[in-house]
């Protein structure tokens, strides 16, 4: 016999059977799944930043692929710690790999793979996420369809495996069947009060599409090792003119 | 199945060889000669020379004394050899084992390929004619023996095919030189008489060996079969090779995929039992037109599983052209490497770099797009941010320096730094606005200068001093003056990458 329920307690129990039915498994403990993106996490369902699913980037700039290239490996090094691998598929790729030591990433675990056609690369990555032998993958491509998302969705649903779509041209959004969509943009950094010199890097991370989840915006710094989260401030406050320092 | 030899016997190889090079020579008596203690000694006749009385061994001054007209042609040394190599390699559509009988013949051993050709008679008359037609004078004969093929293609008058088991009778009418025997020990058969191999074979062997020596006993035995004669052959032998012959040509991709999958079958057996697996490994389909048309894989680890193997190759498949059809197909693993006892339990769970499933998806990549698209960097020791990284050739290298983390490096490095416009109000002071790409850009941070110095011994230019600059919207730049400041204004700035 049912035992009477809230319509909350309900609702919850069905929204909890919808997450398994899309393939979202409650986590067996939030803490050991965690990366690390402190308030970021709780936007997703159930609190827990998706592994084996698709995420997608935007990467209009190169200013923006720096910011995108930087957030990510700060991902992959939670990511990566049991010792995987991850390929990095792309057509023209510009990343400098000894700069993502800093964010924890051992750049001699990182397979590049430079492709000349999108169609090669989004066969690769495929592939690569068919292969539960990685950690992640991450493709960096100028357009990408529902249908296309769709496939490499449903092979990492399979593998286990996290994918990273870097979306290069995003002026014609589509919709897609990414998990998330995310857009990276860089915020100045701060330093203590009369300190010369350019600090950690600080992005503003938004949250434009969750799936099941809460979009939303967030500030966020990497700083010895990990993200740190920075209380928004307002922009304009950031935007005072400062004086010139030098180191 | 008792073996079957062609001996073939080149009468004039050299002099044969230099009247294809030179058809002047043709019509014309000459010979080959070399210097031998201050004299010129024959080495090679043609068969005019021969005919007048001329044979290699003679002096040259004594062959000149019996025809005037003698054209006397310096040796080249190892010519001989070198040529008969040359066709021994040619031979190699007769049967896949050919040896070299050194100076001037070949030994084939046919066993189980006359009936392709259509019996003996048909093979050696293929043979033959083919080699004659090159312009060379041979004789050749078949026997179950080398010996007895040997001394059939040199000194035999009536049948060149000795049938099963005739040796003996073939031998008879033979002269002792026929056996291969020493010319010492010839020159004492012929002082006591004894002109043909019946006068002495059935001595007693305890008398001959007396009187000639171990080497008669063991020549005339293994000319009559009862004694094994070992050769090696010109083209060794495949350690790792399998074929498979079709019934009938194969021209569809789906005959192909069998082939490969039978052959990987055979071969992978072989290989799962000896502890071995595949690095390099070629397929190759011999064409009835005569051509070859292969296909090679390589993986990243060894790897003796048939599926994986399998589908590298079916990758490769559409690129063989079969055109009017393959009929012998082979696989032959062109490297192998031992393969360590796989311990299930460990591995799983603890994916890395040497995962048995990320090596074979890099083998599935490289064999569609090219092994020159995959690459993985280790640091190198150079301050040069292009040259701070070189390529690993092997997924199982390690650095051997750690990755320096000690100044900044930008997230994204342009491949070739990029001029920008900048006002930089004092020397060694970052500069204060920038325009890139039209835009302008205003320095509100800065790190810097680091000053790297190009190595003199790689090229020639200007250090670089960078600056790590952040503008007005936080975006962060890696930028440099080449060389140092200038006072008339004339700077050279360069933007080179961004920061995360």
């Amino acid at each position: 016999m049912y035992l009477p329920q809230t319509k909350k307690d309900i609702i919850n129990q069905l929204q909890k059977s919808i997450l398994l039915m899309q393939g979202f498994t409650p986590p067996v403990s939030a803490a050991a799944d965690s990366v690390g993106l402190g308030a970021i996490e709780a936007a997703f369902p159930n609190g827990v930043f998706p592994r084996g699913a698709i995420h997608e980037f935007l990467s209009a700039a190169p200013e923006q692929a720096a910011a995108n290239g930087g957030f990510i490996s700060g991902i992959l090094n939670t990511l990566m710690q049991q010792g995987g691998a991850c390929l990095w598929i792309s057509m023209s790729r510009t990343l400098f790999p000894p700069s993502l030591k800093i964010f924890g990433v051992e750049p001699d675990r990182l397979i590049f793979v430079d492709l000349k056609r999108e169609k090669d690369v989004l066969w690769a990555m495929e592939e690569a996420l068919k292969c539960n032998g990685l950690a992640a993958v991450i493709g960096e491509l100028s357009e990408i369809s529902f249908t296309q998302t769709r496939r490499l969705q449903l092979a990492a649903e399979q593998s286990r495996v996290t994918g990273f779509v870097l979306r290069s041209n995003p002026k014609k959004l589509s919709a897609t069947a990414c998990v998330a969509r995310w857009n990276i943009s860089s915020l100045p950094s701060e330093l203590e009060e009369g300190m010369p010199g350019v600090g950690f890097p600080r992005w503003t991370v938004e949250l434009l599409k969750v799936r099941n989840g809460n979009p939303g915006s967030w500030g966020i710094e990497w700083s010895d090792g990990g993200f740190r989260s920075i209380r928004s401030q307002p922009k304009v406050a950031l935007l005072k003119r400062e004086r010139l320092k030098v180191g | 199945m008792s073996k079957r030899f062609v001996a073939i016997w080149f009468r004039h190889l050299l002099t044969d060889w230099l009247a294809l090079r030179r058809p002047d020579l043709r019509n014309l008596p000459f010979v080959i000669a070399i210097k031998d203690h201050g004299r010129l000694l024959i080495t090679a006749t043609n068969n005019l020379a021969e005919t007048e009385g001329i044979y290699p061994g003679m002096l040259a001054a004594d062959a000149k004394a019996l025809v005037p007209s003698l054209e006397i042609i310096d040796d080249i040394p190892g010519k001989g050899n070198k040529l008969l190599k040359g066709i021994g390699e040619w031979c190699i559509r007769y049967t896949p084992i050919i040896i070299m009988d050194p100076s001037d013949g070949l030994i084939l051993d046919i066993s189980g390929c006359a009936h392709l050709w259509g019996g003996e008679h048909a093979y050696l008359q293929e043979i033959i004619s083919r080699l004659k037609g090159n312009g060379y004078d041979v004789r050749a004969a078949i026997a179950d023996t080398i010996g007895t093929a040997w001394a059939v293609a040199r000194f035999g008058k009536i049948n060149p095919i000795i049938g099963f088991n005739q040796q003996a009778e073939a031998l008879l009418s033979l002269p002792p030189a026929a056996l291969r025997l020493e010319s010492s020990v010839l020159e004492r058969l012929q002082k006591l008489g004894l002109k043909t191999i019946s006068s002495f074979m059935t001595m007693p062997r305890s008398v001959l060996r007396r009187r000639f020596g171990e080497g008669i006993l063991l020549r005339l035995d293994q000319a009559l079969g009862n004694e094994d004669e070992f050769y090696t052959s010109l083209l060794p032998v495949k350690p790792y090779e399998e074929r498979l012959p079709s019934l009938e040509p194969i021209r569809t991709a789906v005959g192909i995929e069998i082939a490969v999958q039978k052959l990987l079958e055979m071969l992978c057996k072989r290989l799962q039992q000896e502890g071995k697996g595949i690095r390099t490994a070629v397929f190759k389909g011999y064409r009835i037109d005569g051509k070859v048309v292969q296909m090679a894989i390589g993986t990243n680890l060894a790897s003796h599983n048939i599926q994986h193997l399998y589908k590298l190759f079916e990758l490769k498949i559409s690129t063989l052209e079969p055109a009017l059809g393959i009929e012998l197909f082979t696989l032959e693993a062109s490297k192998v490497e031992d393969i360590p006892p796989h311990q299930e339990a460990l591995w799983t769970g603890k994916p890395g770099l040497e995962d048995g499933s990320l090596a074979e998806l890099l083998d599935r990549l490289a064999g569609k797009v090219g092994a020159e698209t995959i690459h993985r960097y280790l640091p190198d020791e150079h301050y040069w941010p292009e040259r701070s990284i070189k390529t690993s050739c092997s997924i199982k290298d390690k650095p051997s320096i750690r990755w320096r983390t000690d100044k900044p490096r930008p997230v994204q490095l342009l491949a070739q730094p990029e001029k920008i416009d900048v006002t930089a109000p004092i020397p060694d002071y970052p500069p204060m606005l920038f325009r890139y790409k039209e835009k302008v850009h205003h320095v509100k941070k800065a790190d810097g200068p680091e000053r790297i110095e190009r190595e003199w011994w790689l090229d020639a230019g200007q250090h670089r001093d960078y600056y790590h600059v952040e503008d007005q919207n936080g975006q962060r730049y890696w930028l440099f003056r080449s060389g140092h400041y200038n006072e008339d204004g004339a700077n050279e700035w360069f933007i080179h990458g961004f920061f995360a």
